[in-house]
C-alpha cells in the first residue's frame, strides 16, 4: 500500500488529549474559513453592518418622531436596545445561509471525508459566527452613540449587556444551524429566515413598546426573546424601559429570562444541529 | 483482507424511503487501477461513492476501503483516501490557495508545508496564476481542477471521482483526463463514476455497468463492446434502386440478417471476418453495378453495449458528430 502523507498514527492508538487538542486546532482553522470571509467579502456582512445602520437611522429620525415611549423618555435610547435585540437574534439568519451553502457545494462532505472531529465543523461555524457577532455589537455602539444613545448605569452593566447579546447571538447561531442543515438550498434558508424572523422582531418591543398592542398579541410580544433581551439591554444600560411596568414574568426579569432563553435554545438546538449533521447527507 | 485489493464491496444495499437506491452492489477494485463506474441518473453511482466514503452507511453490506472496514473504521478510510464529487466542493471566499491550505491543516500539515503543497498542487494543475484569487471568479473547469487539487492534499493513495468532468467543456475534459491518468500511473487506485461512455472507455482499466442498484455487468471496454455482437459492414449507395443489388451482394458476406435503411440509402449487416472481407466486397459490389457513396465497418461502440445492457441510453458526451452509430 503506498504510504500516506498524514503524519499520523492509526486512530485506535491516539490518546484522548492528541485527539482533543487536533479537534480544537481543526476549530481553530475552520473559524478562520469566517475570518477571511470577513476580510475577502465586506459585502457578505452587509446584514450585520450596514443593515442595522439603516434601521437605526429609519427609525430614529422617520418612525420615532411619532411613537411615544409610556412613561416617557428618549426614542433614540429607547430604539437602542431593541436593535442590539434584533441584530444578535439576527445572526441566525446568516448561520443558516452559510450552512446551507456548505451542505449545497457539497463542501460539508469533503469535510466529513476528512479524518476530523465531527464537532470541528459545526463549532468552526459557530466561532467564525460568534465573531461576525461582536462585529455587529462594535457597528451597534458606535451608530448608536452618534445618534445620542448613552449609557448611564455604568461600563460594568454595559459590558454584562453586550455579554447577554453575545449569549443569545451564540444560542441562535445553533438554531440557524439546524434551519441551515434542514432546507433545500441557500436561497430557501434566507427566505425561511426572513419570514421566521421578521414577525420574531417586529411582534415585540424592539421598535415600539407593546402597550398598545391587542391583548393575544402582547402575550407573544412578551414572552418573545427578542422582546427580553431588548428590554434586558435597556435595563443594563440605564435607557428608557416602558415594560418594566408589564407583569409577565420575561418583562420583570429580562436579564434571567435572556440567559434561560440562552440556554434554553442552546440545550435543545446545539445537540439536534450536531444530530442533522451526522444524519444529513446533501443529496 | 485481499492484499491487492484497494476497494471491495460485497451486497451493498442502500433505501431512501422507498426508492431502492442500491440493491446488492459488489464491487472490487485493484490497487493502482482505475474501475470505471457506468450507469445512468440514479442508477446509484453517487450512493455508492457516499457508501465507500463514509459519508452513508448502507442498510445491508459491507466495504473495505485499503482494508478498513468503511462502518467500523471509517477514520482509518478517511485518512487514506480522497474525495472529489460532482460539484466543486470549495470555500467560494477564500481564495484557490485559501481552500487548499485548510484542507492540508486540517489534515494535520503544519502551515507551511500545507502552503508548500498547495503552491505544488496549484502549478501542477496550472493554477499558479489564479493561486490568490477567490474561487468566486474561477471558471466551472478551474474550479473542477482546485476540487481534484483540494482531494489529493494528503496524497491519498485511494481516489474517489464521482462524475468529475460532468457539465465541462471538451477542453477542461481532456485537461481533467490527463491529470487522472497521472496520478494513476503514479500508483493511485480510482473509482470514477461517470455517465459519458467516452469517458469510461478512455479512462478505465474495467468498467462496472450499473443499474437499479446492482451491477448488471462488467469487463474491460472490448469485453462490453463484444456482448452486443461483432462488426458489422455498411454501404450507402448513391441511387435508391441500388438497394436490392447492394442487399444481395451483402448477403453472400454475411453472418446473419441483412438491414435495409431506405431513406438513408444504406445496407448494413453483420460481418465475421471483419475488414478483411471489405476489398472482397468492393468488388462484388462494384461486379453488380452499385455506385457507393460509402463503404465502412461498424465497430460497436460502448453505448450500443450500454444501450443493449440497459434498455436505455446514456447521455452523448458531446453532439454525435460523424460517428456511424448502428441503426
Amino acid at each position: 500500500m503506498t504510504a500516506t502523507l498524514i503524519p499520523l498514527p492509526p486512530a485506535t492508538d491516539e490518546s484522548l488529549p492528541s485527539r482533543t487538542w487536533w479537534s480544537l486546532r481543526n476549530t481553530l482553522v475552520l473559524a478562520r474559513r469566517g475570518v477571511a470571509r470577513i476580510v475577502r467579502e465586506p459585502s457578505q456582512l452587509l446584514d450585520v453592518t450596514v443593515q442595522p445602520v439603516i434601521f437605526i437611522l429609519l427609525f430614529v429620525y422617520v418612525f420615532g418622531s411619532a411613537i411615544k415611549i409610556p412613561g416617557g423618555g428618549n426614542y433614540h435610547e429607547y430604539l437602542i436596545g431593541g436593535m442590539f435585540g434584533m441584530a444578535l437574534t439576527g445572526t441566525a439568519q446568516g448561520t443558516a445561509v452559510g450552512v446551507s451553502n456548505d451542505m449545497a457545494t457539497g463542501l460539508i462532505d469533503r469535510f466529513r471525508s476528512l479524518p476530523i472531529a465531527r464537532s470541528s465543523v459545526l463549532a468552526g461555524r459557530v466561532l467564525a459566527d460568534l465573531l461576525t457577532e461582536v462585529l455587529a455589537v462594535g457597528v451597534l455602539i458606535v451608530t448608536g452613540l452618534a445618534v445620542g444613545w448613552r449609557t448611564h448605569h455604568g461600563i460594568g452593566n454595559a459590558l454584562l449587556a453586550f455579554g447577554l447579546c453575545l449569549l443569545i447571538a451564540f444560542a441562535m447561531t445553533w438554531v440557524g444551524a439546524c434551519a441551515g442543515m434542514l432546507v433545500k438550498n441557500p436561497e430557501a434558508a434566507a427566505a425561511v429566515g426572513f419570514i421566521f424572523f421578521l414577525p420574531l422582531v417586529f411582534v415585540s418591543n424592539t421598535f415600539v413598546p407593546t402597550q398598545g398592542m391587542p391583548a393575544w398579541l402582547r402575550v407573544v410580544a412578551n414572552w418573545n426573546p427578542v422582546s427580553a433581551v431588548a428590554s434586558a439591554c435597556r435595563n443594563l444600560f440605564g435607557n428608557p424601559n416602558p415594560a418594566s411596568t408589564i407583569s409577565a414574568w420575561p418583562m420583570q426579569h429580562p436579564e434571567l429570562a435572556t440567559l434561560l432563553w440562552s440556554i434554553g435554545l442552546t440545550v435543545v438546538f446545539a445537540p439536534l444541529a450536531v444530530y442533522f449533521y451526522q444524519q444529513k447527507s446533501s443529496r | 483482507m485481499v492484499a491487492d485489493l484497494a476497494i471491495e464491496a460485497t451486497g451493498l444495499e442502500k433505501s431512501f424511503g422507498k426508492t431502492r437506491a442500491l440493491a446488492g452492489l459488489d464491487l472490487a477494485v485493484e490497487t493502482g487501477t482505475i474501475l470505471g463506474v457506468l450507469g445512468p441518473n440514479g442508477s446509484g453511482k453517487t450512493t455508492a461513492v457516499r457508501i465507500l466514503t463514509t459519508l452513508l452507511r448502507p442498510d445491508r453490506g459491507s466495504a473495505r476501503v485499503a482494508g478498513y472496514d468503511v462502518a467500523g473504521q471509517a477514520t482509518q478510510v478517511r485518512r487514506r483516501i480522497g474525495l472529489a464529487g460532482q460539484s466543486a466542493a470549495l470555500d467560494e471566499s477564500l481564495t484557490g490557495t485559501g481552500n487548499l491550505v485548510m484542507i492540508g491543516q486540517l489534515c494535520r500539515l503544519p502551515r507551511r508545508k500545507a502552503q508548500r503543497r498547495a503552491e505544488e498542487l496549484l502549478s501542477r494543475f496550472d493554477l499558479a496564476d489564479a493561486a490568490d484569487r477567490g474561487v468566486k471568479t474561477y471558471s466551472g473547469g478551474m474550479r473542477r481542477r482546485l476540487d481534484l487539487a483540494a482531494s489529493l492534499v494528503s496524497s491519498p493513495p485511494i481516489l474517489f471521482l464521482d462524475e468529475p468532468t460532468t457539465g465541462l467543456d471538451p477542453r477542461s475534459r481532456l485537461v481533467l483526463w490527463g491529470i487522472i491518468r497521472t496520478l494513476v500511473a503514479d500508483g493511485t487506485t480510482v473509482l470514477l463514476t461517470t455517465q459519458y461512455l467516452e469517458e469510461a472507455d478512455q479512462l478505465a482499466d474495467r468498467i462496472v455497468v450499473i443499474d437499479r442498484g446492482s451491477v448488471i455487468a462488467e469487463g474491460t471496454s472490448d469485453q462490453l463492446k463484444g456482448k452486443v455482437g461483432g462488426d458489422r459492414i455498411q454501404v450507402t449507395v448513391a441511387v435508391e434502386s441500388d438497394l436490392a443489388a447492394a442487399r444481395e451482394v451483402l448477403a453472400r458476406y454475411a453472418a446473419g440478417e441483412v438491414h435495409i435503411d431506405g431513406q438513408r440509402r444504406r445496407v448494413d449487416a453483420p460481418i465475421r471476418d471483419g475488414a478483411k472481407a471489405i476489398p472482397a466486397i468492393a468488388v462484388a459490389l462494384d461486379a453488380a453495378g452499385v455506385v457507393i457513396d460509402d463503404l465502412g465497418m461498424l465497430r460497436p461502440s460502448l453505448d450500443d453495449a450500454f444501450l443493449t445492457l440497459t434498455g436505455h441510453a446514456t447521455e452523448p458526451i458531446s453532439p454525435p458528430d460523424q460517428k456511424a452509430t448502428l441503426p
